[in-house]
This record gives C-alpha cells, structure tokens and sequence, in this order.
C-alpha cells in the first residue's frame, strides 16, 4: 500500500492505494464520485476522462498511486453547487445527451479544448473522434460545444423552464 | 383544461439532463443498494467448442475469495433456459460440460473486490478437450433446428407469370449496438425466504423475467427484479442481462453472500448480445411495368449457439412487413435457424429490421436497374397509396396510416433529387464514381408478443395459451400536498420518457411538466407492469403514453368529481388533493378514497396469429423514405456520404426535440453497420473483434450530417396518435448506403460493412492488384 | 479488466529509474501510460514492479542543433512547439486523440515500438535519434538499428529511451506524412513519411518510410533511389508509389487484405511525395 495526498475537485485527500488501483476505481469507489464513467478500460471510448493538473486524460489508464501530489478535476466540479456551466446548459438545450453515459468524459474534454482558445468546427470533430457515443448520432453534441464557444453570456442564460 | 397550447407536441428540453450533466446520474455501479455486497468475476471459456473440466481448487485458496460457482452447482440449482422453440441444446447461466462459443461463462468467482476475483479467476483450471466448431451457417441450415415455410397467395404462380424474375443472395454480419454503460447486475438471496432480489441494467421485455424465473425454480413474486434511475444506453442489448441475472443470482444463492457484477467491454463484445448473422435468398418477380408481384425469402439466421429468449424472435418480429411498403399480394418465406459456436443473439436495435429490408430494398434497386427504371419509380408504383389504409398485408399486419407517395415526393424534394443526379453525371464525366441510393421502409412499432408462437404451427398453436397484445400499466398519484408521482415500468435508457410523460400528465391534470415527478426505476414487487414492459419495438409512445394518459385521465375524473362535489371547478391540485386526503369522509358518492390511480393499456389490433399464420405482428407503423448519394475514391475504397436525407411520417410527434435525437441515434447505429461495424470470428472461433480497437465504431468524424424531414399521419391505433422512431435508420441506412455504392461502382455484390478494402475489392484495378 | 498486483516507485531521477529496473527482471517502466495500462488491464502485461518515469526530470524540449525531446514529454506539448520538425506538425494531431496526447508521451510511443505508430516512423525519415540510458551508460541508436519488430527493440534489459534528437528542417527540404485509418484516430491501415530536398529542380536525399504495413519503420529503398536527382512529376510520383506497393509485403488483417494494403502504401507513398516536392518549392 502507498499512501497518496491529491486535491480531487478542490478537496486535499489523503488514502492509502495500492498500486494497481486504477483512477477510475479510486475516484469512483474510494471517493464516491460517480460521475466519472467506466465504458472500455482501455482508452477507447472516453467515458472516464477527468482532469488531470489542468488538461484531460482518460481516467483508465492512470493508476491512482500516479496523481500523487497532482490535481484531479471530474464533471462534479464542473457546475460545483451553482447553475450548469454555458457549456453543460448549451447540452441541455440542444438535446446533446440522450443516456448521460458518455457526457462527463466529453464535457472534461470539451472544456480542455475550449480553454485553448477558438477551435474550429473541425477541431471540435477530430476531438470527438476520441469520445465514443451510441446515442445522440454526435451532430447535437458539435452543435453544443460550438454554441459554448461562440456565446458563452449567451449560454449562461437560464435553462428553459418547463 | 389549460387554454394554453397543449405540453405534448413542444420540443422540450429534458428533465433528466441536470442530473446527467452534473455526473449524478445514478447507475447501477454508482449504487451500493446491498450492504456488505462481494464481487464477482466470471471465467469464460476460452475455445469455441469443447469438452471442458473445471479445477477451482486453486481459486478457492486465492486471497480474498468468498466462493466459487461452478456448473455442476448450476446444474444442481438451475433449470435450462425456456426458449422459444426446442433446439435440443439447452442452455444454462454456465456451460456444464461443453462450451459452446469463446466467451460463455464456465464459473463464477466471488471475492472481497473485482481485482482479488479476477487474480483467483485465472487460477481457475479449465482442461479443453477441443471439438470442432461450427461457423458457416449456410453450411449449418443442413441441420437447421427450426424450418418453417409460410405462403400468402400464390407465389409460384405469380413467378411464373412475372416478366423478370431476380434471384439474390444477401448477408447482414453480426452487428452490436455496443452502449457505453456494460451489463450490471447486484443478486441478494434471502436463503430464508426463498427469494431472490437482484438490480440490473435490464431493458425489458419482461417475458424475460418469466424466463429468468423459470431458470432458477422461482414463482414470480420470488424474483424481484429493480432496475436503476439511469442506464447508459442498451438499444436491445440490455435485454439479454437476464442471463446474467440468473448466474449471479446462482452465485449468491450458492456462496450465501450478495454478488454485485460489472461486465467490462471485453466481456460485453464477446458475450452480451449481437444481432442474428442472416443469409436470405431473396426472389422476386416483376411485370414488365414495374410491379413487383411475388416475393420469396429462404432465410438462414444464425442466433450463435444456443437459441436464447426470445429468439427465434429476430425473424418473426417483421413478419407482418415481409412486404415492407409495397403493394405484394404474393409473399412466401422459409425461416430456418441454425447454432454457430459464436455468442448467443438478442436484440439489436432494429431487431429483424435491417435484415429483412437489406435483402428487399437491395432487390428493388437491382431491379430498378434491369428494368430501366429510375428507383424512385420503382419504389412509386409498388408503394401501398394512401387511400388503401389502414391496409392489410398478406401476412397480416394492419398497416394504421401513411401517405407514402407524399413521403417519397417530400423526400425526393429536401434532397433535390434530380440536382444530386446532375451532381453524381458530373462526378462520373470526370472519371469518378459517384451514386445514388434510396430505401423506402415500414417502421413497425409496439411488437405484438404473440409474434413469437409463429415459430409454432397453428395445430401446435393449438394446443397452448395463444400469446398476443402488447400492454403497458403506470400509476399516477397525488400526494396530501399536492405532488404528482407517476411510475413508468419502460426501463428507458436515454430516450426521455420521464420528460415526455410529465407532458402527457400536465395536458391531462391542467398542470406544468415541472410539476410532475416521474420515477423510472422499476421494480416488479411495486410499479404496476405487464410481461410486454420495458423498452423494445419502439413502444414508449405508443403504450406507454396510452398507460400513463389512461391513469390519469382516470385520476382527472376524479379530481374533477370533487371539484364537482366542493361546487368549485377551479379548486386548485392542491385543494383536491388535501380534501382527499385528509376528509376522505367527505368525498363524492361512488369514489373510492385516495388519489391515485393504476392502469392498463393496450392497442386494439394484436390479436394473436390465425390459424392461416397471419399476424399483425406490430400495432403502429411509420413510413421512412432515406435517400443518399456517396462517392466512393478509386484509389482506397473509402465510401464518402455527400448526401443524405432521410424523411419519417411516425404519426405524431410528442417531443419533436426527443424524436429528431432518436432518428439521428438509429441513423448513426444505421450507418455504422453500413460501413463499419461486424462482428469477426476466425476459422477456429476465436473472436476477432474482441476489444474496442477492433471492434470498429464509428466517432463523429465518420457520421455524416443528417437532413431530416417530417410528415405525420397519426396512427388510429395509439393513444395520442404517436408511433416508434426508434429503430427506423438502423433498418433503412444499411440497404441506401449499399444501393448508393452499389450504383457508384456498378456491381450488385456489396457486401456489409462497406469498409474501404472491401470496396476496393470489388472496384476492377486492371492490373488485379 | 484489471491489473495484477505489482510493486511501484515514482522515480525522481534517471539515476533512480535505472537503479529500480536493474532491481528487478519482471520490472516494467511506465511514462504516458496509455498503450500501458490498457495492456496492465487486459493483464497482457504482468510486472512485478512498475517504475514511474513521470517525474524523473525527463520532461523537457531543448533545442541546440536538432531538438532534443525529453522522453516523458507529452505529444500534445511536442504537437504545439512550434520548433519541431514540420513532418512532426503534421504527423502529431494524427497520433491516438486529443486527449490521449495530453499524456502519452513521444520517449513512450518510440519505445513502444508499435509498427503501427507514427512517431517512429516520423523519427526514421528525419534521420533523428534514440538517446538510451541503462546500467552501462548513455548511447545514441540510430532508427534503423533501433526498431527490432512489434514492440520489440534493441534496448537492453534495464535501459531506458531518455531522450529523442530531430534534426531541424534544412533549406529547401520539403515533408510530407500521409496515413490512412478505417475511422479518424484509428491505427493507420498504411502511414507514410516523406522527407526530401529539392534543389536545382531535383530532388535530393530523398527519405521515405512505411509503417504499419511492416512491423517496423522500413525504408523504400527502390523508389528512393527512382527519385533521386529527378524532377519528380504526378507520373514519377505514381510510379514510386508502385515500387512501395511491391516493395512491402504486410500480412492480411480482419480488416484488409494483403493486396489491398500494398495497393494503399503506393497511393500514400505517391501522395506523400508530390506534397513534399509541392512544399521543398
């Protein structure tokens, strides 16, 4: 057993681990945070992508024990206890999820590549290209993310009542 | 009722997305409903057909091992799966003493976490005495395990009077919907009680419930079956989770402990459920003019190796629509089912959809192209006209509304079809090669589950409880302060029942949606439901709507008997709901306490089959016209989609928002078995596609963008006029894309996925290279 | 899918990781991790002890003559610099996805040996660099002697990759890399690397690497030498590409057959090259 100290969402941790606990299981068995999702265990599908000192990567090919001392961010702190962010809002309104599985993976990585500054169209494809999803068919998803760049005051607005 | 414009029909963003967005979705491996619960990993067998002997003496000495489920133990307290026909090899939750296809599960390790389960897993022993493994199942159909010929007219004789008669043969892989979210199961036995409790991602249809039962020896009410608030996609595949039910269950049952199992991808690949392989000849005669007058099939699916419920369901789902859109007064077909050492079947978004319509729209553009007639012509003067609804088709199913030809116009229309055929001369004057595809299909929806006794005859039919109809139970409940509850029995997976059904409730209570909660966690010990619930066939907006509506028109009546009764038809929900409550003495004559009400629904035409095996196997059905044009590179074989339009009448749209996401998913399950996705074994059977990296799915870079059209023809059949748009895509992209690709390279042989080397293979490189 | 149990120490210092592998024969070094842990979950790979090169001070990009890039650097950062090799710039974004280069390192692609990867045959058309590092010292490997097959090369037990040199791009020098992949991100069916001079309307020092269609960066040694001191035409182009298809002998796959792999290196090759003789202009 190791024993490891990282800051999860903003929370300093301390946990024994052993080694071959993988980050996902860590994050989502030892810390309850179940947000990130398991779809393939071998880098494929994106489901499980946290934050990692500030730029995504998938949770299933880290080891828990690797993120000592580091920073690990998961779609939990994304909106925190306030409002969605523009992004997740600009999810809601264009019907970008359907069963929820993937949407935290893609959420942490659409959120890197928007940090970087104004990607284009094709950017923002070639990024899905690493985020498996069955349901929505991905054009809603583009639509989304392109919104959240280009209005983000926009974005911000109130979800729509109903 | 609210004067205002009605909730149903209003593309209304989600009530589920907060929670999904924030990542507190709740599935079932974010749960720990059982305390103290273990967990399991399964040993799966590692060749596709052999004798086996198990050793878990090592296993059982492993660190942090609870047990070890064998089958001998299986076999001691399990049954074999009931099936829809006898195929004489009967299938337990493990193999006993042969295993049957690389995959199926051979023993159950239960440990303090999944990694001591998985160390003590691999120090199970298991000696192979290998036997040969059956993969072709064409050469299989000699020893088919069912063979069942119906007729409705008479083919023969309109062969023989058809001026062209087309013989060909089709094939659609193994397919995979392959959701995000695996299989999850928890079990808890209660040795004292005789009961089993278990939680899984299942979808339904819980006639799979009944079969898990009968496997474990258990009466109904002893298997209690819940179901978590979110499941990560199924799209069919969570159906056959049962199995899996009943193996868990076996395991705590026998290590007397509570089991919680997580499948991972790579068991998912090679042991959950992938579509039926089917090889059809397909014959069909034509007059000179273009009508198509006789269809045959001589189907050949391959379930893998056992026939596991509810197959043989897969071919007998579409048999009211063996005729599609098309006027055909003559139609026979030969199913037979053959095993493979490959995994078992189940359902696929889709499910017999894109089979049988591979075979009949690739037969109507070969056809086009023989008689010298443009496919969309071809299409015109078969499809049924509108004034012949609801129309009857040879095998029975009642057909409840379409304009077809409006369909195909708006189609050809939004695609600016004679602008793509300039477009793609263009292409081809410039050397490349560049075509055309349409598919016009029937959408069945809200399967008939008497459908399954087709695989019977009508004497053998006879002499069982006849199975038909398609129900759905809901209860709608107001609580002392006014809160609506409605409970649904759909298992949903992402299609936004929740939020559809707070709209129906709020039209029908005079409420907002906001103000309806709607639980869709199931359990069979206290949400009403029926062997037809979950979510399959598309049937949500058709039955369940009818179900949900139906509970609460029953509970407006009564708030509207006490308004009555106060003198104040303006009592608000609250009022009513505590004068119900809390003065019960004071309610109308006649009414019962309370404020809640169940019910049941059901539309009216499924009956079960006659005696002539006609069947209206399918309550609602929507038309859907896909056109598309792709161009296909010389020089790598790469299929590019530079079109495509697609064109759904599904009656009523209850959130159009919901329904365009719907068709987009099943376009791009469509398309990905149209160009990318299969399942490959090897001439031993090993799975070949057995992780993500070979198993190829495609991203957003390879779905092209969609246009969607829309008509609306409500069914007469459906509560509010609503029919499934589920599956529609998966059914008709496969067969537009080949027919495009077909009249860009100019050969009648595609072949599913239409990959780039196998496009290549087939485009003629003079040097043979 | 999860790992066996293993032993793990976060090395701090080259000096450090040496010493740990040198401890133990079944000790496996980890850097980006994202073909590793993927092989750790299939249990594919079973070491006893896994040795973190994360922070042990490999992570840096000098420049100097060639560019020097640290092995743990990450093929994002290296993707971004703007000093790298313009066949790498364009290579790079083809490497796995967006967020698998925030952490998959370029030391780790190449000593992954993957014949299906991109940065070893990047590395072998520039003419770059292996810096190794183990118990007997630090050498340089050239590609050619480096890359043995699938994931095999001719480091020795308990040496580490620490460091890859490129060279700069030189005057007139024109590159080009070309793949083909059944989906975006996928590994490469057939990937080709061009890297040529053009001067005087000829081309010179012309270098053309396979990978994928052979199980390591291999030369085309043929249309190299048809190239050279030519002024390369769509014609000449084409017939290069048709000396790689015959020249490369891949075995069939579920997803393509032999004949239709040779036939996809000629088109790459032929396509690589008029780009880089476009770009040398």
């Amino acid at each position: 057993m190791t024993e490891i100290t990282v800051t999860v969402n903003g929370q300093t941790v301390v946990e024994q681990v052993e080694p071959r606990l993988l980050l996902t299981d860590f994050l989502r068995h030892r810390l309850g945070l179940t947000g990130t999702h398991v779809g393939c265990e071998h880098g494929v599908c994106g489901a499980c992508t946290v934050r990692l000192d500030g730029v995504a990567v998938r949770g299933c090919c880290l080891l828990a024990v690797q993120t000592d001392g580091s920073v690990v961010e998961t779609v939990e702190s994304l909106a925190g206890d306030g409002p969605l962010s523009p992004l997740q809002a600009a999810f809601k309104r264009h019907h970008a999820l359907q069963c929820g599985f993937c949407t935290p993976g893609i959420l942490i990585a659409a959120e890197d590549l928007l940090s970087r500054g104004h990607p284009s169209h094709e950017a923002i494809v070639d990024m899905l290209s690493g985020h498996l999803c069955r349901c929505t068919g991905y054009t809603p998803i583009v639509a989304a993310i392109e919104e959240a760049r280009d209005a983000p005051a926009l974005a911000r607005a109130e979800e729509p009542a109903g | 009722m609210s004067a205002t414009e009605p909730w149903v029909g209003r593309p209304l963003p989600r009530f589920e997305d907060d929670v999904l967005l924030r990542g507190e979705g709740r599935f079932l491996d974010d749960l720990s409903p059982v305390a103290h619960t273990c967990h399991a990993a399964v040993v799966r067998s590692q060749l596709a057909h052999a004798g086996i002997v198990v050793d878990v003496r090592a296993a059982l000495a492993a660190p942090g091992v609870v047990g070890v489920l064998t089958g001998a133990d299986v076999m001691a307290l399990s049954r074999p799966f009931p099936a829809g026909i006898d195929s004489g090899t009967p299938q337990y939750a493990t193999a006993i003493e042969t295993v049957r296809y690389v995959g199926e599960p051979i023993a159950v390790v239960v440990a303090r976490d999944r990694y001591l389960a998985e160390d003590a897993a691999e120090l199970v022993d298991v000696d192979y005495d290998p036997l040969d493994a059956v993969l072709d199942p064409v050469a299989a159909a000699a020893t088919a395990v069912h063979d069942r010929t119906f007729a409705y007219g008479d083919v023969t004789a309109a062969m023989a009077q058809a001026d062209l008669v087309l013989r060909q043969t089709f094939h659609v892989p193994r397919f995979t919907c392959t959701p995000v979210e695996c299989y999850a199961v928890v079990a808890d036995w209660d040795a004292t009680e005789g009961r089993l409790t278990t939680w899984a991602n299942f979808q339904g249809p819980f006639t799979l419930h009944g079969v898990a039962a009968a496997a474990l020896g258990l009466r109904g009410d002893r298997l209690r079956l819940l179901t978590p608030p979110d499941s990560g996609g199924s799209f069919g595949t969570k159906s056959s989770v049962f199995a899996y039910i009943v193996l868990m269950g076996l395991a705590s049952r026998h290590l007397r402990v509570p089991v919680t199992w997580t499948e991972d991808r790579l068991e998912h690949l090679a042991s959950s459920a992938a579509a039926t392989g089917r090889t059809t000849e397909v014959e069909a005669g034509f007059t000179a003019d273009g009508r198509l007058i006789a269809v045959r099939y001589d189907a050949i699916e391959d379930v893998g190796a056992y026939v596991r419920a509810p197959e043989p369901a897969t071919l007998y789902r579409m048999h009211g629509s063996l005729t599609g859109a098309y006027t055909v007064p003559n139609v026979g077909v030969r199913n037979r089912v053959v095993l493979t050492n490959t995994q078992p079947s189940g359902l696929n978004r889709g499910f017999g959809g894109p089979q049988l319509y591979f075979g009949l729209e690739r037969t109507m553009a070969i056809a086009a192209k023989r008689l010298g007639l443009d496919p969309a012509e071809l299409a015109r003067r078969n499809l049924i006209p509108a004034d012949a609804m609801p129309y009857r088709t040879p095998s029975g199913a009642l057909y409840d509304s379409g304009d077809y030809a409006a369909c195909l116009d708006h189609a050809l229309e939004l695609a600016d079809y004679a602008g793509l055929r300039t477009r793609v001369e263009k292409a081809r004057a410039d050397g490349r090669l560049a075509g055309i595809g349409i598919a016009c299909i029937v959408e069945p929806s809200i399967s008939n589950m008497g459908y399954i006794t087709l695989a019977q005859t009508a004497d053998e039919r006879a002499l069982t409880l006849p199975k038909s109809g398609n129900a759905e139970g809901a209860s709608v409940s107001i609580n002392p302060l006014g809160g609506i509850t409605v409970r649904l029995a759909t298992t949903p997976q992402g299609q936004g029942h929740r939020t559809v059904c707070a709209q129906v409730v709020a039209d029908t209570l005079g409420c907002t949606p906001g103000e309806v909660t709607v639980m869709s966690e199931m359990d069979t010990a206290s949400v009403p439901w029926t062997v037809a619930s979950g979510s399959y066939s598309s049937r949500f907006s058709g039955v369940a709507v009818g179900a949900v509506q139906a509970a609460a028109l029953k509970l407006r009546a009564k708030i509207d008997a006490i308004r009555a009764h106060a003198g104040d038809e303006n009592l608000s929900l609250r009022r009513v709901a505590g004068m119900a409550h809390w003065n019960p003495e004071g309610r109308p004559a006649g009414e019962e306490p309370g404020l809640s009400a169940v019910a049941f629904w059901a539309p009216p035409t499924l009956d079960p089959p006659d005696d002539e095996d006609r069947i209206a196997s399918s309550a609602a059905h929507g038309f859907i016209v896909d056109i598309c044009a792709v161009e296909v590179e010389r020089a790598t074989g790469q299929v590019r989609v530079l079109d495509y339009v697609t064109v759904h009448d599904a009656g009523r749209l209850l959130n159009p928002l919901l329904a365009d996401g719907q068709v987009m998913g099943g376009f791009a399950h469509g398309l990905a078995a149209a160009l990318y996705e299969r399942h490959v074994y090897d001439e031993s059977g090993n799975l070949m596609t057995a992780s993500l990296v070979d198993y190829l799915t495609p991203t957003a870079p390879d779905i092209p963008a969609l246009r969607i059209g829309h008509l609306s023809s409500p069914s007469p059949v459906t509560a509010l006029g609503a029919k499934g748009i589920g599956e529609g895509n998966t059914m008709s992209a496969p067969a537009c894309v080949a027919n495009a690709v077909a009249d860009a390279i100019g050969r009648d042989d595609v072949e599913l996925p239409l990959t780039p080397p196998r496009v290549w293979n087939l485009l003629d490189h003079g040097d043979g290279g | 899918m999860k790992p066996v149990a293993f032993e793990y120490v976060a090395a701090r210092s080259v000096e450090e990781a040496i010493a740990a592998l040198g401890r133990d024969e079944d000790a496996t070094p980890i850097a980006g991790g994202q073909s590793l842990v993927p092989a750790l979950n299939m249990r594919l790979v079973r070491p006893t002890l896994l040795v973190d090169l994360n922070r042990a001070g490999l992570g840096t990009i000098e420049s100097n003559g060639v560019l020097r890039v640290g092995a743990t650097v990450r093929q994002a950062t290296l993707e971004h610099d703007l000093r790298a090799h313009p066949l790498l710039r364009e290579a790079l974004p083809l490497v796995g996805h967006f967020v698998t280069r925030n952490r998959g390192t370029v030391g780790g692609s190449i000593a992954h040996a993957d014949g299906s990867a991109e940065l070893p045959v990047c590395l072998a058309a520039v003419g770059g660099t292996i810096v190794a590092e183990g118990p007997g010292g630090r050498r340089e490997i050239e590609p050619d002697a480096f890359f043995v097959t699938h994931f095999l090369t001719t480091l020795r037990p308990g040496e580490l990759v620490v460091a890859t040199l490129w060279p700069q791009s030189e005057e007139h020098e024109g590159s080009a890399f070309e793949e083909f992949a059944l989906r975006a991100g996928d590994y490469a069916l057939s990937m080709v690397a061009v890297v040529l001079r053009r001067v005087d309307g000829v081309a010179q020092n012309v270098r053309i690497r396979v990978g994928a269609v052979t199980d390591r960066p291999t030369g085309i040694t043929g249309a190299q030498a048809a190239l050279e001191g030519v002024s390369i035409t769509a014609a000449i182009a084409q017939e290069a590409g048709r000396i790689a298809a015959a020249a490369v002998d891949p075995p069939g796959s579920i997803h393509a057959t032999p004949g239709y792999l040779r036939a996809l290196t000629g088109t790459l090759v032929e396509r690589a090259v008029l780009r880089a003789w476009e770009r040398a202009g």
